[in-house]
């Protein structure tokens, strides 16, 4: 398989399947994406949102039920896996657990032909890489699951794949080494430049590791975008709200002036952005807990009472009660207790404005 | 429980629960055994070996042991051979396993009675299969698939396949298909990834199914008498056994015959383990364990 290629294109790509009661779902529905070579490519989403059917249908695991996957001209979608060449690093690993740590990483090459002496450098070389040298003759249960996650890597890696596939690699790692392996990770993209697809339920993971992320939910692509931007900038509720905007509030809409909104409802009044049209009257506003500034002046004041504080070093992070009975979750650095009378304030373009949810 | 006790796991309790099965085990299996060993060395006359010098020596009891080793080897090769393809084709969990595994295991509750009336009725000289083979001018002459050797061989494939069936099914289900999965993005054909994967994960299991259907197959002894030559060609080790203690009342002679059947499946079963421990043994799935 030619890894000089130029970009992977997914169009309308889909995987239905019939459920026991014989109705017909879309696990994934017309995925539709071009990735270049050497972006790394994050699809993120809730568990069943169709990021893992989406990976298998790359590497050739699922058949498509609809749409082509296509590598610059040539149409790859019908070809077995073997025949795709995709390295693949599977959320429990899946080292053999027969074979000898070495053997694992050599099965790729072996399975291709590769001279011996090639061979035995390229597995070296992988080894290097993934800093596991001195291991190469234990089996996998020997190892620890960092250790077997970093196999995994250097199997995948080491057969030079045009394109690299990682489905949750990191999930059945504890938290540290979870974030060691995620360094260890980029440094690898870094140092190899390899086209990388990485599926993850993560969103710190997505936001450190990818160039680019595509926000799935129920088999359909919600946001293709860098991470500030997912970060910033949520396409639709949906994405806030996964994204990590705790505060949804369903609000009255009043004057607008371009995608200024002016807001009112439950006993607030507030000025936000919006972010998609506006239908109706009634609006969802989303903001994010660390948008919320405690002090006295600025923009969008609201004063209401702290209910809880849950202290978490840097910072802590406070609910407030405001208006009628709407809590606020926010983050504040200065001591607060219990009982305390506070202002809240945020900028309007950190106030999220989105159609109102129908149900 | 003392604390000595307590670490070691030895209570008032573990002796509750295992002793059952202790008792049972002496009652019906040390004892008789230990008194079969003693009484295979009390001959009615000669020397304390002259049981055992008497079967090698007449060549009417040594060739039942070689009988029966040419039944039961290649009987025991192909019922492994034909299992593990099917099971290894119906490895994923579909409704088409389910109906394959119902069907494949009748044979198992029919007993090997019933089986060798089927064959004779089917397979015998004016049986069905004979009637319509020349009904349709297929074939018009004689079939002789009983009362011989084949008739034997077909009844232990009958009775013997579904249980080797059944054991590998559970040893392929019991490999993690993501493994697989894993060698395939790695470039391994469907073959390869037999070859590589399940054959070297099973290889324990099919060792241990070897030495179960080797040892019911070399204990064969009704169908040997209805749909064999009990006189001749499948007068199998068990039938010496049967003919020294219930029609020469030689309960001594019988017990040799089988301390020396008992002792040839130990040496075939102790010789396929002993090859198992070349493989791998652990858990087959690649997950951390």
């Amino acid at each position: 398989m030619n890894e000089q290629f130029k970009e992977l294109r997914l169009d309308r790509v889909s995987r239905h399947f019939d459920n026991p009661s014989g109705a017909r779902v879309a696990a994934l529905h017309e995925l539709t994406l071009t990735i270049g070579r050497g972006e790394f490519i994050c699809l993120l989403g809730p568990s069943g949102c169709g990021k893992t059917t989406a990976l298998n249908c790359i590497a050739g695991l699922l058949p498509v039920t609809g749409g082509t996957i296509s590598l610059d001209e040539r149409r790859i979608d019908l070809l077995p896996p073997e025949k795709r060449g995709f390295g693949m690093v599977f959320q429990n690993y899946a080292l053999f657990p027969h074979m000898t740590v070495r053997r694992n990483v050599a099965f790729g090459l072996m399975m291709r032909g590769t001279p011996a002496d090639e061979m035995k450098a390229r597995v070296a070389r992988a080894f290097a890489l993934v800093q596991l040298t001195g291991h190469e003759d234990k089996l996998p249960g020997q190892l620890s699951g960092g250790q077997q996650q970093r196999v995994a890597i250097a199997r995948a890696i080491v057969i030079e794949p045009p394109l690299l596939l990682m489905d949750e690699p990191l999930s059945n790692l504890d938290a540290k080494l979870r974030l060691e392996m995620r360094a260890e990770i980029r440094r690898i993209h870094r140092q190899l430049g390899r086209t990388t697809i990485y599926v993850t339920h993560d969103q710190d993971e997505a936001l450190s590791l990818a160039d680019r992320i595509v926000v799935m939910k129920d088999g359909l692509v919600q946001q293709v975008a860098g991470p500030e931007e997912v970060y910033a900038q949520p396409a639709n509720l949906h994405v806030a709200r996964f994204m990590g905007y705790r505060n949804v509030l369903a609000l009255n809409v009043g004057a607008r002036n371009g995608d200024q909104v002016t807001l009112q409802g439950s006993g607030l009044g507030l000025e936000g952005t919006a972010k998609q049209e506006l239908g109706g009257t009634r609006a969802s506003v989303a903001i994010r807990p660390e948008d919320l500034s405690v002090g006295s002046a600025g923009p969008n004041a609201i004063a209401g009472k702290v209910e809880n504080v849950e202290y978490g070093g840097h910072d802590s992070l406070i609910d407030v009660r405001v208006g009628e009975g709407v809590v606020l979750h926010a983050r504040a650095s200065g001591r607060l207790k219990v009982g305390d009378e506070v202002k809240l304030t945020v900028a309007p373009q950190r106030v999220l404005v989105y159609p109102a949810e129908s149900a | 429980m003392n604390a000595a006790a307590a670490r070691s796991g030895w209570g008032a309790d573990t002796l509750l629960l295992v002793g059952p099965a202790v008792l049972f085990l002496l009652l019906f299996f040390v004892y008789p055994f230990a008194y079969g060993f003693w009484l295979s060395f009390t001959p009615a006359e000669g020397t304390w070996l002259a049981n055992y010098s008497k079967f090698f020596s007449d060549e009417h009891l040594w060739r039942t042991l070689i009988i029966t080793f040419q039944l039961a080897l290649p009987v025991t090769i192909l019922n492994v051979a034909l299992a593990l393809p099917i099971a290894f084709q119906l490895r994923r969990k579909t409704r088409y396993q389910r109906w394959m595994t119902a069907i494949l295991v009748i044979p198992i509750t029919l007993g090997t009675v019933l089986i060798a009336e089927g064959m004779l009725t089917y397979l015998g000289p004016k049986g069905w299969l004979a009637q319509f083979l020349s009904l349709f001018h297929v074939y018009d002459g004689p079939i002789r698939l009983t009362h011989n050797f084949i008739g034997v061989v077909i009844s232990l494939v009958i009775s013997g396949f579904p249980f080797a069936f059944l054991l590998i099914l559970s040893y392929v289900t019991g490999i993690d298909p993501v493994l697989a999965r894993a060698a395939a993005t790695l470039g391994a054909s469907p073959f390869a990834q037999f070859r590589h994967i399940y054959l070297p994960l099973l290889a324990p299991g099919l060792a241990t199914t070897f030495c179960l259907a080797f040892v019911q197959a070399f204990s064969v002894f009704p169908s040997a008498v209805l749909v064999g030559a009990p006189s001749g060609p499948t007068r199998v080790i068990s039938l010496a056994a049967y003919e020294a203690a219930f029609e020469q009342y030689d309960y001594s002679m019988a017990s040799a015959v089988a301390m020396i059947m008992g002792f040839a499946q130990l040496i075939v079963v102790v010789a396929v383990l002993g090859l198992r421990h070349a493989f791998y043994r652990g858990p087959a799935s690649g997950a951390k364990g």
